[in-house]
């Protein structure tokens, strides 16, 4: 017989242990990177491939975003006679939430991937257990550089795709809402705060390193042959956009709060 | 007598239900190449990694140079793999490296030398292994299976090590290059006087380049003497190994000692 206590038990004290894990992992990687040796190749070359390889996909999202943000806000706000109110939704939206959230989502499946993949890779071909072999520490060679280009990469990345995704707003605002130009980048920026951008920044930065955390985690601790790094990037990847979300809603309570 | 440079006792590893080491005890002397021979998948290379502290086994001891690596910290485990050169059965490149980095990666990663005079040591080492130069900017991936486990030597030695371990060294490899192989690994322990423990299912390499031979059975040691003993061990599995005959004591390859165990 199926004991349902036991089985959600059984549950619980997993995602327990897998969380401490993870923490752990985490805390021991920028507790060793900090130290040093530090590897500036790896570190530019992640920087590079979060920041500059992934701006086409966000940019694509942010634009479209954008887009139908003013197209729909202008629907539900015409409703009340607020249509005025148009430009001021999509840059607040897009700066506080849609940017962060969507640019990490996207890096999830992009980068998170790719990290999880090539660890795993790396991991299965004895390329790491090579590495200790050489005097190298994996966590400071391969996971620091990692952590770090991801957190500094992505709000300059949100960032962008802000500014791409306002543009968005307005090409639908000018073009089709019948907004002067002048008058939308008036409106765009009349009610924006500077907390507002910098929320968005600091969601960013949470979610570059919760991306680079779990790629290089589930990588790192891939199991063995072509299924382990399969099973390892799509845990990456899920587990990356889940965090993202429930990171996205403790972010927005604490900067709510002030 | 002093103590062994590697000595290794009682040493288990399972994983899972899956015993794979079981209260194995080995002796590498000092600037001695001992062969360790064994079916697949009898532990040979999880053997390997126990003494690298890559893995790290449920029971046992292994100290080499008379320090204990089995339960020590991080710091002291890294300050005892410097002395350790390894070939890995997989080769295990950096595909994301040129080959000559591979090779120097050791080097450049102590900041032993800079990256012009690593690249000459790196071109070298490719030289003894029988690799000319034009290899050493072209990536793994571009490599024959052959040249990349010679890569993987030059990687293994470049550093020139005390103690080096190679897994499979020939496996792969045409018959002459395989001899100009272990010509070098004879040449490396004999002239530099490195310690040498390799693993190989090649008898004409195990002639060649052992100075003692160990055979591993069934999770342990059963069998291990000089090279020279080899063929008049009067040991059934022994026997049955280096004349790799389909029956003997040792029948349906691991399935049934791991039953038994
Ligand atoms: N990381 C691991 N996790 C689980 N099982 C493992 C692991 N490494 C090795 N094993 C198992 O341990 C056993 C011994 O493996 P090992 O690679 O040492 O064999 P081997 O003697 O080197 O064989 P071969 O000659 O084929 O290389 C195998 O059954 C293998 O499946
Ligand atoms: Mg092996």
């Amino acid at each position: 017989m199926i004991n349902p206590f036991r089985l959600v038990g059984h549950g619980v004290l997993g995602t327990c242990e897998t969380v401490g894990e993870i923490v752990l992992f985490a805390v021991q990687a920028i507790a060793r990177g900090v130290r040093g040796p530090y590897y500036w190749r790896p570190l530019l070359q992640q920087m590079i491939d979060i920041g500059f390889y992934s701006l086409p996909v966000v940019g694509l999202t942010a634009i479209f975003t954008g887009m139908v943000l003013a197209l729909q806000s202008y629907t539900g706000f015409s409703r009340f006679e607020a249509q005025s109110a148009v430009a001021t939704i999509v840059v607040v939206s897009i700066t506080r939430e849609l940017g962060p959230v969507l640019a990490g989502l996207m890096v999830a499946g992009r980068v998170g991937a790719a990290m999880a993949a090539e660890l795993g890779t790396m991991r299965v071909t004895e390329q790491i257990d090579a590495l200790s072999t050489l005097s190298t520490d994996p966590m400071r060679y391969l996971v620091f550089p990692r952590l770090l280009a991801a957190t500094l990469m992505m709000p300059v990345l949100v960032l962008i795709a802000d500014i791409i995704g306002v543009m968005g707003g307005f090409i639908v605002g000018v073009a089709k809402l019948g907004f002067g130009p002048q008058d939308y980048i008036n409106r765009t920026f009349d009610f924006l705060e500077t907390g507002d951008v910098v929320a968005g920044l600091v969601k960013a930065a949470v979610f570059g390193f919760i991306v680079a955390m779990m790629g290089c985690f589930q990588g790192y601790n891939s199991g063995r042959g072509a299924q382990g790094v399969g099973t390892a990037t799509t845990r990456a990847v899920v587990s990356a956009s889940i965090m993202i979300l429930t990171a996205d809603y403790i972010v927005t309570e604490l900067f709510f709060a002030k | 007598m002093s103590e062994a440079k590697i000595r290794i006792r009682g040493l288990s590893k399972a994983f899972g239900p899956k015993k794979v080491l079981q209260n194995l005890d080995l002796d590498v002397p000092d600037g001695q190449s001992v062969v360790v021979i064994g079916g697949s998948g009898t532990g040979k290379s999880v053997l390997l990694k126990c003494i690298l502290g890559l893995l790290q086994p449920d029971s046992g001891s292994i100290r080499v140079d008379g320090q204990e690596v089995v339960g020590a910290g991080r710091r002291e485990m890294e300050e005892i793999r410097r002395r350790f050169g390894m070939l890995f059965q997989g080769g295990a490149l950096f595909d994301s490296l040129p080959v000559w980095e591979n090779v120097a990666f050791g080097l450049l990663a102590t900041r032993r030398l800079d990256r012009s005079a690593a690249h000459a040591k790196a071109v070298e080492t490719l030289g003894r292994v029988g690799l000319p130069a034009a290899t050493a900017d072209l990536f793994p991936a571009e490599l024959s299976g052959g040249m990349q486990k010679r890569v993987g030597l030059a990687r293994a030695i470049a550093g020139e090590p005390d103690i080096i371990f190679f897994d499979e060294p020939t496996t792969g490899l045409d018959p002459i290059m395989a001899d100009v192989i272990n010509d070098l690994i004879r040449d490396l322990t004999r002239e530099i006087g490195a310690t040498a423990l390799s693993i190989t299912h090649d008898m004409a390499s195990v002639r060649k380049i052992a100075d003692r031979v160990a055979m591993l059975y069934d999770g342990r040691i059963i069998w291990e003497g000089p090279v020279a003993e080899i063929d008049a061990s009067g040991n059934d599995y022994v026997n049955q190994f280096i004349n790799g005959h389909a029956d003997g004591p040792i029948s349906f390859g691991q399935e049934q000692a791991a039953r038994r165990a």
